[in-house]
């Protein structure tokens, strides 16, 4: 018989997995349930190295700040000075990344293009072809050049400022897309010549060329159907980014485009996402010291693209040796997407403010990532361009703040000496130093 | 007609002036001698001009023609006539890899054999090979005919859409949802119709059709062992 007056047992206090946490035993679940993997949009979620792990360490004595309201601090960019009859010059190292219409609305593209061309900056196309509201809408528009080549066309080449030739993204480095039937409208389906409805996938290589040797020659073709007026950017998904940025270059890049795992793609494998490629930090300085090896570093300009959220990321980029960053995530953040006042929508999704990622399902209830005409007509283009043109000016001035905080009276000036970083991970992706040090993980003499 | 030595006046000389040529030019016919195996001859073309070039093309020869006539006399390399949107490209020799990929319109024609990936991504155009075609033949085509009088290679028509793939002789094996259908009196029209315009010897009868059974258009995890 039990002794009711003995004092109860201590219970070990129940202790959640760090292996197997809830978030994993639910995808386990779901797996189970459907067998079949999870797609999502968006980049990597996973907590990586970032710029968050830097920090400018000012002027003091040694050198000398300039004044924040009174000295200027230049932010002009021109891309494409290597082989181009016509770079490209911006007011503003911020560019749009490569969206696709058919992965956003076509007003929500309209606004990309209106609020880069208020702010002095260029916007991108994307996988599925130029449409008429971006074209006339962005003073700058970069033409991508995909493997699944939907939409492409001489035309729209010829009226392009710039053309990107992808070879990878961040989110999906090896890997191509798919979108999926139920985004695929009368218009998208027409872009890219296949039935409505139907799964469309793109390609994760090109079609008709296959290695460095091959990009040169794709690239001298390019340039005489555009008779050499125009830059020919190459985008790479970080993976090798030294070897990767030395082969684009030899193969005749005026602009390298480096996007990091942060980067987001309109829909891919969470597996995917989460485990393939390198976090943005820690390709710029092997990317850097291709083009420095090259001896030509500031003549091909790097562009760096993944996880850019401030101007103070726009600074540390820039101050790691990049020309200018791409912004797409936080753009589409700007625009409304994940906003607080859709949570009602979102709970019904089964997601909420700021987890919204189910872009491919074309539910979005911002209507950005959506080709519903419902779900559309709740963006407004002209609202949505003047929130991004906003955006845009704020990075450039918490950008320009920095700078003149550490003394210099260009963006370019920036420099790494300028940065330190605070944990050995980020000293180390960023060949800066530990905080308190002189040293880097790598560096002689320890 | 105006002789265009590749060798003595170079590439961009040759793009820039066909280029140059409006569609109502008086001078529609064009020699290129020379080519010795050059990139990117006569690329971006948009003009109802007439383009003979003269000996062996290296890649991409052309690469994104609108209207004009480009006939090869010789080979072609890799991605001959890649997104073509309309015109005709004759080879009159064997075409290397990608011939006629992404081509969106217009007619290629290939007197000799193609290699891998003829008519790769194919969004509408039309190809004729009088030979054979290599493995991977018409991958991912999405619409317009691929016409072969010989033999197809390995794989043909893996995860294909829409095109129509007509073969004469053997198919050393189909790729993913590629499979061979009826045919139709409205394939023998359009077979008919290419044969002609691609001055090929033979009869619409001799020939079986190819296209998508269609499992794939839609992702499904059944299906995943094919992919």
């Amino acid at each position: 018989m039990k002794d009711k007056s003995a004092p109860a047992i201590p219970r070990t206090e129940p202790i959640q997995s760090a292996t197997f946490s809830n978030p994993v035993n639910a995808e386990i679940r779901r797996a189970a349930a459907t067998g079949i993997y999870d797609i999502r949009g968006g980049g990597a979620k996973r907590r990586v190295p970032h710029f968050d792990d830097l920090l400018f360490l000012g002027a003091s004595i040694s050198r000398y700040p300039l004044e924040g309201y009174r000295e200027k601090c230049d932010t002009r960019v021109t891309l494409g000075t290597r082989f181009a009859k016509n770079p490209i010059k911006l007011d503003i190292p911020v560019t749009i990344a490569g969206m696709s219409f058919g992965a956003l609305s076509s007003p929500a593209k309209e606004a990309l293009g209106r609020g880069a061309s208020a702010a002095g900056t260029s916007t991108t196309t994307g996988d599925g072809g130029m449409t008429e509201e971006e074209r006339g809408h962005s003073t700058k528009l970069v033409y991508q050049y995909l493997p699944s080549r939907y939409g492409m066309n001489p035309t729209d080449l010829r009226r392009a400022d710039a053309i990107e030739i992808v070879v990878g993204q961040g989110a999906k480095p090896g890997g191509g897309g798919m979108l999926l039937g139920q985004k695929i409208s009368d218009r998208v389906a027409g872009m890219r010549n296949l039935p409505k409805g139907i799964d469309q996938r793109s390609a994760c290589r090109h079609p008709d060329w296959t290695g460095p040797d091959d990009l040169e020659i794709k690239i001298l073709e390019i340039r005489e159907i555009t008779g050499w007026k125009v830059p020919i950017y190459v985008k790479i998904g970080g993976t090798r980014p030294y070897y990767d940025t030395t082969l684009a270059v030899k193969a005749g890049a005026d602009v390298v485009v480096l996007d990091g795992m942060q980067g987001g793609t309109a829909a891919t494998q969470d597996v995917f996402i989460e485990n393939v490629g390198l976090p943005t930090l820690a390709c710029i300085r092997p990317a850097v010291q291709a083009l420095q090896d090259l001896g030509l570093h500031r003549e091909v300009q790097l562009i760096v693209s993944g996880g850019i959220r401030t101007g103070a990321d726009v600074a540390k980029a820039i101050a790691l040796g990049a020309d200018a960053v791409a912004i797409g995530t936080a753009a589409l953040v700007a625009l409304g997407d994940n906003d607080p006042k859709w949570e009602a929508e979102y709970q019904k999704l089964g997601t909420t403010t700021g987890a919204y990622d189910d872009w491919h399902e074309g539910r979005d209830p911002a209507g950005i990532t959506t080709q519903d005409p419902e779900l559309m007509a709740r963006f407004d283009p002209i609202e949505g361009g003047r929130r991004l043109r906003n955006y845009l000016k704020v990075l450039t001035l918490e950008a320009q703040t920095i700078a003149r905080a550490c003394g210099h009276n260009h963006l370019h000036n920036l420099e790494p000496e300028d940065l330190c970083a605070l944990t050995m991970e980020a000293a180390a992706m960023a060949r800066v130093p530990l905080a308190g040090t002189d040293w880097y993980p790598g560096k002689a003499g320890f | 007609m105006q002789t265009f030595d590749l060798e003595v006046r170079g590439l961009r000389a040759l793009n820039e002036t066909l280029h140059a040529q409006a569609g109502n030019t008086n001078q529609t016919v064009w020699e290129v001698i020379n080519a010795k195996g050059s990139h990117a001859i006569a690329v971006g073309l948009d003009a109802p001009i007439e383009v003979n070039v003269k000996g062996s093309t290296g890649y991409y020869c052309a690469g994104m023609n609108s209207q004009a006539t480009v006939h090869v006399h010789g080979s072609a390399g890799p991605g001959v006539a890649e997104n073509m949107m309309s015109g005709t490209v004759i080879i009159e020799g064997d075409a290397s890899q990608y011939a006629g990929a992404t081509g969106h319109g217009g007619l290629l024609v290939i007197k000799g054999n193609a290699s891998s990936r003829c008519g790769i991504s194919m969004k509408g155009i039309d190809i004729v090979v009088h030979g054979n075609i290599g493995h991977m033949s018409a991958f991912m085509a999405q619409s317009g005919n691929l016409v072969v009088l010989g033999n197809a290679g390995d794989a043909l028509g893996d995860s294909l859409y829409e095109a129509r793939l007509f073969v004469r002789g053997s198919v050393k094996s189909l790729g993913a949802d590629c499979i061979e259908k009826e045919m139709r009196p409205e394939h023998i029209e359009i077979l008919r119709d290419l044969l002609e315009r691609a001055d090929a010897d033979a009869r619409p009868e001799e020939f079986k059709r190819y296209g998508s059974a269609r499992k794939l258009y839609n992702f499904d995890v059944d299906n995943a062992a094919a992919y």
